[in-house]
């Protein structure tokens, strides 16, 4: 018979798993986490002095101009919505699935999603250029005639699709947290901890009726939101795939976005779940190799899909027999951006294929490394669709080159000095272990199977 | 200052019961009390966990959640308001062609509608929950701090046909409650 390995680690018991989680939001902060959170937030002014330059100048400070008009805003902007897949997909997906492994690393994979959603919303509304006309996106009702969005328009469907996304993973993710929030609201022994918890909380109290409607609606909005995240990143590649150009022109776009979202999502838990475990060492009970394995494997599995897509592309670009769609290709491998290919290939496809060996799936060094280039490689993706099949347009009268200025690279490592400030934050604020998920699953793979 | 904060409070939490309470410190001893409690008869009787035990709806009789009719209800008026919004708009309010494609182009407007049905269903589904729990409260009474730590607790209001505070304490008592407390909640 195959064992179940157990989910917690350490034999814990019911108060232990309170403590273990609660101690990092009630004692002061240690001395490597405030560096961490003071670069973090060097690096998050110097992006918004960037973003406020270009602002203040016009987007052309960046490097796009004819004929490349979508560049870095764009390339970042899907970058990072793709990141946040993978919080809702351990979150709503697995839950459906019934994957208990899923509990201790949900709650921190939510709020990667929340904030990776909220980094990337940055790009497009700057990059329209004038964003403080950025509401003209909505339709309301306007003494312009009223005049109306056009709903026909994939970049409309884009603004309903990540605000629909970003409203229902945050409620997703502070629906989760209610059961806890009052936990630490029932541990604080200040009277201002204590009413902001207590506010916080909504005034749960945990009585059966609560726990029977909660668990209700936790499940509901789980099966929500599945559908809403292949909806989300499917709905970003029609910004694409709906334009009839070639090499955005392509019918596997939606599933391969998708997969390259997973992909691209698992990669950044991984990266964080190393760097929380390294930092807090009691969540390596929780956070268990086993986790770990089990991330990096759908890793190895998705890199298996993306390249698939790859070679997909290909293959159809040749079958169309259209010398456009030939040339778009071929342009991409071999013209003068084959290094960008090259390094999306290697970092997505090549890379992650190391995990079929057990000991690197399960060496934390070895995969840190990996999820990180599981990363480049996704960025590199979307430098490879956007910028390679813009440059060299029908005629070659029209080519061009896309050069990244100061303000490129400012936005692209600012973006990350943004996402790691808002993370930081969370991890001491909120509970960022689900303490209400874990306690059932205690017993799970255990000798003496005491709980659940 | 306080007093102001205190009457805010007290609007938003409204009135507290009196509850006799026993404690519990085992999942499946509290269950069990539960059972056995509820087949005596005891009127009105809830029970407090950190975490959602499974049998414990079967075991107090508590009804399956009708927070889905919501959900498929408001899904469905989502998916009407979105049709309505682009139609309307599109092909009525102020009709524009666009790329040449027809006015109503409803295959073009599934994504939005598709968004609009999920946005809809998903708040609404999460504002009944708030509402049938009784949320929200500004840090209202609790009967035990270490009920959303590690203890169990199954508790009966004073408007119950059974409360009767010496019978209630003894009855926990004899059920293996560890502790039993009288609070307002």
């Amino acid at each position: 018979m195959i064992k179940r390995e157990p989910l917690v680690l350490g034999n814990k018991s019911l108060k232990d798993v309170t403590e273990d989680i609660c101690e990092v939001v009630e004692r002061p902060p240690g001395k490597a986490f405030l560096a961490a959170l003071f670069s973090a937030k060097m690096l998050f002014i110097f992006y918004i002095i960037v973003w406020g330059c270009i602002v203040a100048k016009g987007i052309g400070l960046m490097g796009i101009n004819s004929p490349v008009g979508w560049g870095t805003a764009i390339i970042t902007f899907v970058f990072w919505i793709g990141i946040g897949h993978a919080g809702t997909l351990i979150s709503a997906v697995l839950f459906l699935f019934r994957q208990k492994w899923r509990t201790s690393i949900a709650r921190t994979a939510e709020a990667m999603t929340v904030f990776a959603v909220m980094t990337a919303g940055v790009f497009p509304l700057l990059h329209t250029g004038r964003p403080w006309l950025a509401y003209w996106l909505l339709p309301y009702p306007n003494q312009r005639g009223p005049l109306w969005v056009n709903f026909r328009s994939p970049l409309l469907w884009d603004v309903f699709a990540v605000s629909t996304y970003a409203t229902v993973s945050i409620v997703f993710w502070y629906i989760g947290m209610v059961p806890d929030l009052a936990t630490i609201r029932d541990r604080a022994k200040n009277k201002i901890r204590k009413t902001v918890y207590g506010a916080l909380s909504l005034g749960w109290r945990g009585t059966a009726t609560q726990w029977n409607h909660f668990e209700m609606v936790y499940m509901l909005l789980a099966g929500l939101a599945t559908p809403l995240v292949l909806s989300v990143h499917s709905i970003v590649s029609f910004d694409f795939a709906v334009a009839n150009l070639p090499g955005w022109h392509t019918t596997i776009f939606p599933p391969y976005f998708v997969a390259g979202a997973i992909f691209s999502g698992f990669g950044m838990v991984v990266t964080l779940m190393v760097i929380i475990r390294e930092v807090l060492p009691k969540f390596k009970s929780y956070i268990t190799m086993n986790h770990m394995e089990n991330m990096n494997k759908i890793i190895m599995t998705t890199g298996l899909l993306v390249g698939y897509a790859y070679g997909s592309e290909f293959f159809v670009a040749w079958y169309s027999g259209s010398e456009y769609e030939v040339y778009a290709f071929t342009n991409r491998a071999f013209g003068p951006y084959w290094w960008s290919y090259w390094t999306m290939i290697t970092c997505n496809v090549f890379i992650p294929q190391l995990f079929w060996f057990k000991k690197i799936r399960t060496s934390i060094p070895a995969m840190f490394v990996i999820s990180i280039f599981v990363n480049i490689g996704m960025w590199f993706e979307r430098f490879v669709i956007v910028v390679t099949s813009l440059h060299r347009d029908f005629l070659p009268s029209s080519w061009g080159m896309f050069k990244f200025t100061f303000f490129d690279l400012g936005v692209i490592f600012g973006s990350f000095g943004m996402f790691f400030f808002l993370f930081l934050l969370y991890t001491r604020v909120f509970p960022a272990i689900s303490i209400a998920e874990v306690k059932p699953v205690l017993g799970v793979g255990r000798k003496d199977e005491t709980h659940g | 200052m306080d007093s102001i904060f205190d009457f805010i409070k007290g609007f938003i939490n409204g009135k507290t019961r009196k509850v006799v309470a026993g404690i519990w410190l085992d999942e499946k001893a509290l269950v069990g009390a539960a059972r056995t409690a509820k087949n005596m008869g005891i009127d009105k009787l809830e029970a407090i966990s950190p975490y959602p035990m499974h049998e414990i709806d079967d075991a107090l009789g508590i009804p399956r959640s009708i927070i889905p009719y919501v959900t498929i209800v408001t899904g469905l008026i989502g998916c009407a308001f979105g049709i309505w919004l682009t139609v309307w708009t599109s092909a009525y309010d102020w009709p524009l062609v666009i790329g040449g494609k027809p006015l109503n182009s409803l295959a073009a407007f599934v994504p939005i509608i598709f968004e609009c049905t999920i946005l809809f269903a998903a708040l609404s589904s999460v504002a009944a929950m708030i509402y049938k729990c009784g949320l929200p409260k500004v840090d209202p009474p609790i009967i035990d701090p270490d009920l959303t730590c590690h203890k169990f607790a199954l508790f009966v209001p004073e408007d119950s046909k059974s409360y009767d505070e010496a019978k209630l304490e003894l009855l926990f008592k004899d059920l293996g409650a560890v502790e039993v407390k009288k609070a307002e909640f």
